[in-house]
């Protein structure tokens, strides 16, 4: 098994991904989209569905790339350096979540939708803030043909543009996952939630009361392949996001003088910036290692992708917040640059685990392995 | 006229069987973990005696031309069989400067008449090399080097001081960086490179006792010494050019090295196992959680390391910054070791304080360790300066 592939299609696409959003997530059209409703303009999303993003990761007997989870990760590191927001990672998620819990029949009715453009997202997390995405206190009861919900769910991406959620509950005291569509989710269900990253819409999802058929009860359980897709999609946005603030550093160091001096030739900027620089560098093999171990189902999927999200969360939480401070005074304001990595990169570092807690996991597989 | 995997696998086999039995046998005395370390004799003739044996097998200088003494042969059965010396941790080749530096320098650089006398001595270390580029008021910044080369019919004659020479009471030639003219208007032009013979008359290399309380370095002094002028390198003036290839072969940017182990390997997976051996309160370190957290990280960092030189190979990866990894790899294991070795005696609760000798852990091998790490990362450049250097031909920042 080889530590990194990169196929030649893998390239293609990311040459591809990394023009189409330098071309359309300029900083000034990122920031126009943070007034707007909705994390991403209709026309743009429709482009890129058009592109075939949404399937690159769903097999092709679904209409899919059959790319695996690997195809998506040159995609989403792309949007991450040029902060576009969109529902595609929720997409991608819940596409996964379809392949690997539900039924065939589900995923012959809901892949092919999510490949032309519907939004699929998922309801996964808690008020609690708690990681473990087993430990939730949402329920399911069993109404006749029916199931009941009781409870509420955070951090849903996207949520009115859905018309598929996962939500995970208990069900007969086992945590399980239902799909809830957008004629279930009524508008009032809904409420949007200030987070830290602008350019991500976020909801609270209310679902005292929400009925839905028995048959939306997914077979799989499978927490684990979800957690591990959702890091990779938060380390694929980190790795492009520190390339992206790496080069609004370099951009200030190399333009800006005090003192009769660009302000790059001081060693106290310099010295972080370049190891800033080295974090990428290991964030970004991280990551296409992680892409590959999980592509290939390794045995060391799980190590390696927490690993990618420990590292490459201190690093870009570490880029962000040298970042602002070399701005200087202009740092301080909502006009700097800066403040929209480093919001981006807490946000990432806070959901699906932060470092100390994947660090905190990792020991028990990493110091068995290495002896 | 590549080889086959059959061939490939055929020879890993075959070193594999030659180190296994060949592996020499552990000495009485501590071993150095580099050839900046060796500071006695019967260290030094262990070494040389090894890589001797390990030349006249054929497994270093594989992938050099045969005509100069080298192998002929594929680099990938050089690399094979470097892998090999490092499975079985066997001790490393002492010509460090001549297989990593000179060599490659000479064989990409030098006229045949010095491929033909150097190379061969090189490989089988019947001839040592040293490295004179530091001098005792110019640390890092090689440019403002005063040693004086004065032309002098067919001799130059060399006046001033080099420091940090390792083996320098061994070697028999030195790469050394001499200034043979002030009348340039950048300090760079008046510089030149010899290959200077260590045994020209006003040459005495002298001992410098290390802040572990061992010897290993030298500080050179030249007091009218008198080198033959072919010991030139390229013309006068291009010394700052020369120096700097051999530079890129220090840093690992270029290939071209002849192989075999130039240190002994300290992984992660030895600090591993010390946590395993050692206690703290009472308990296995290794069942302490501050102590697996920071075990995490530094797997963590050495995974960094491989994975970067893995990715940095696929060149669709490598867009942003290409130059990032090569450049620094150097700043990156030397600054991962120097830690590595400053962990492994927070592991040893009270007896972290003991020092070289029997009732220390390891016989004192990791505080050896640590104190001797500062030599990866501030020879060659400090990681300070290494920093200048990435930020400045990496980043484009400004000096």
């Amino acid at each position: 098994m080889s530590i990194i592939d990169f196929s030649e299609e893998q390239s293609m696409l990311l040459e591809t991904a990394n023009q189409f959003c330098r071309e359309n997530s300029t900083i000034s059209v990122v920031r126009t989209q943070i007034d707007k409703e909705e994390s991403v303009d209709a026309e743009l999303w429709s482009r890129i569905v058009e592109l075939g993003w949404l399937g690159v990761s769903i097999p092709e007997t679904y209409g899919g790339l059959g790319m695996g989870l690997a195809g998506a990760v040159p995609i989403v590191e792309s949007m991450g350096k040029y902060l576009m927001g969109s529902p595609y990672t929720s997409c991608i998620l819940t596409a996964e979540v379809i392949l690997s819990c539900a039924s065939e029949e589900q995923k012959n009715q809901w892949l092919p939708k999510i490949i032309e453009g519907s939004v699929a997202t998922t309801a996964l997390t808690e008020e609690d803030g708690n990681w473990r995405l087993e430990e939730i206190s949402s329920r399911a009861e069993k109404d006749g043909k029916n199931l009941v919900l009781t409870g509420s769910k955070c951090f849903v991406m996207d949520g009115p543009m859905a018309s598929l959620y996962v939500v995970s509950v208990i069900y007969e005291g086992k945590p399980r996952l239902v799909f809830a569509t957008g004629d279930q989710v009524t508008a009032g269900r809904l409420t949007r939630e200030n987070v830290i990253d602008e350019t991500r819409r976020s909801y609270r999802l209310e679902l005292d009361g929400l009925v839905i058929p028995e048959s939306q009860l997914l077979q799989g359980a499978d927490f684990s392949r979800i957690e591990v897709a959702a890091m990779l999609m938060l380390v694929a946005e980190m790795s492009g996001g520190l390339s992206g603030v790496l080069h609004v550093i370099i951009d200030y160091l190399t333009t800006r003088k005090q003192f009769d001096k660009y302000i790059g030739s001081y060693q106290s900027l310099k010295h972080p910036t370049v190891q800033i620089l080295l974090s990428q560098e290991a964030c970004r093999s991280h990551l296409y290692h992680a892409a590959t171990q999980i592509t290939e189902n390794s045995a060391d999927a799980v190590a390696a992708i927490r690993m990618a999200k420990a590292q490459g969360a201190e690093a870009f939480a570490f880029a962000g917040d040298r970042a602002v401070q070399f701005h200087g005074g202009f740092g301080f304001t909502y006009e700097c640059d800066a403040q929209l990595f480093l919001r981006r990169a807490l946000w990432c570092q806070y959901q699906f685990g932060d470092s100390a807690y994947h660090n905190e996991l990792l020991a028990p597989l990493l110091l068995n392995e290495v002896v | 006229m590549s080889l086959t995997q059959a061939e490939l696998k055929d020879f890993e086999q075959q070193a594999d069987i030659w180190f296994a039995e060949n592996k020499p046998k552990r000495p009485d005395f501590i071993l150095p973990e580099t050839f900046m370390e060796v500071g006695s004799d019967q260290q030094f003739h262990y070494l040389r005696d090894w890589q001797a044996k390990v030349y006249e097998a054929g497994y270093v200088g594989m992938a050099w031309p045969k005509e100069y003494g080298g192998g002929g042969k594929e680099q990938s059965l050089q690399d094979i069989a470097t892998k090999v010396m490092a499975k079985h941790r066997v001790p490393f080749l002492p010509n460090t400067i001549g297989l990593n530096w000179a060599g490659p320098l000479i064989l990409s650089m030098g006229t045949e008449e010095e491929k033909q006398k150097y190379i061969k001595g090189i490989l089988s270390a019947e001839d040592i090399w040293c490295q004179g580029f530091s001098e005792p008021d110019h640390g890092s910044d090689l440019g403002s080097a005063q040693c004086r080369a004065v032309k002098d019919g067919d001799e130059y004659v060399i006046n001033g001081s080099k420091i940090w020479t390792s083996l320098g009471s061994y070697a028999k030639y030195m790469i050394l960086i001499a200034r043979t003219s002030n009348e340039d208007t950048s300090k760079y032009a008046g510089l030149s490179f010899f290959l200077a013979p260590m045994d020209a008359e006003g040459v005495e290399p002298r001992p410098i006792k290390k802040l572990t309380g061992e010897y290993g370095f030298c500080q050179t002094f030249f007091n009218d010494a008198r080198i033959p002028a072919t010991s030139l390198m390229g013309k006068e003036g291009e010394g700052w050019k020369v120096a700097m290839a051999t530079l890129m072969f220090e840093r690992g940017a270029t290939g071209g090295q002849a192989g075999g182990l130039a240190m002994m390997d300290l992984s992660i997976n030895d600090i591993v196992e010390l946590a395993r051996r050692t206690k703290r309160n009472g308990r296995p370190a290794i069942e302490d959680n501050h102590v697996r957290s920071q075990l995490v990280e530094l797997i963590t960092e050495s995974k960094n390391n491989s994975l970067m030189s893995a990715r940095s190979k696929i060149s669709a990866l490598a867009t942003d910054w290409p130059a990032a990894v090569d450049m620094s790899g150097k700043l990156r294991s030397s600054e991962l070791k120097r830690r590595m070795c400053q962990f492994a005696l927070s592991l040893q609760g009270a007896n972290g304080s003991r020092f070289i000798g029997s009732d220390a852990i390891d016989g004192g091998m990791w505080q050896r360790s640590y104190l001797n790490a500062f030599s990866g990362t501030i020879g060659g450049g400090t990681s300070q300066i290494q920093h200048n250097i990435i930020g400045e031909r990496v980043l484009g920042l400004p000096k």
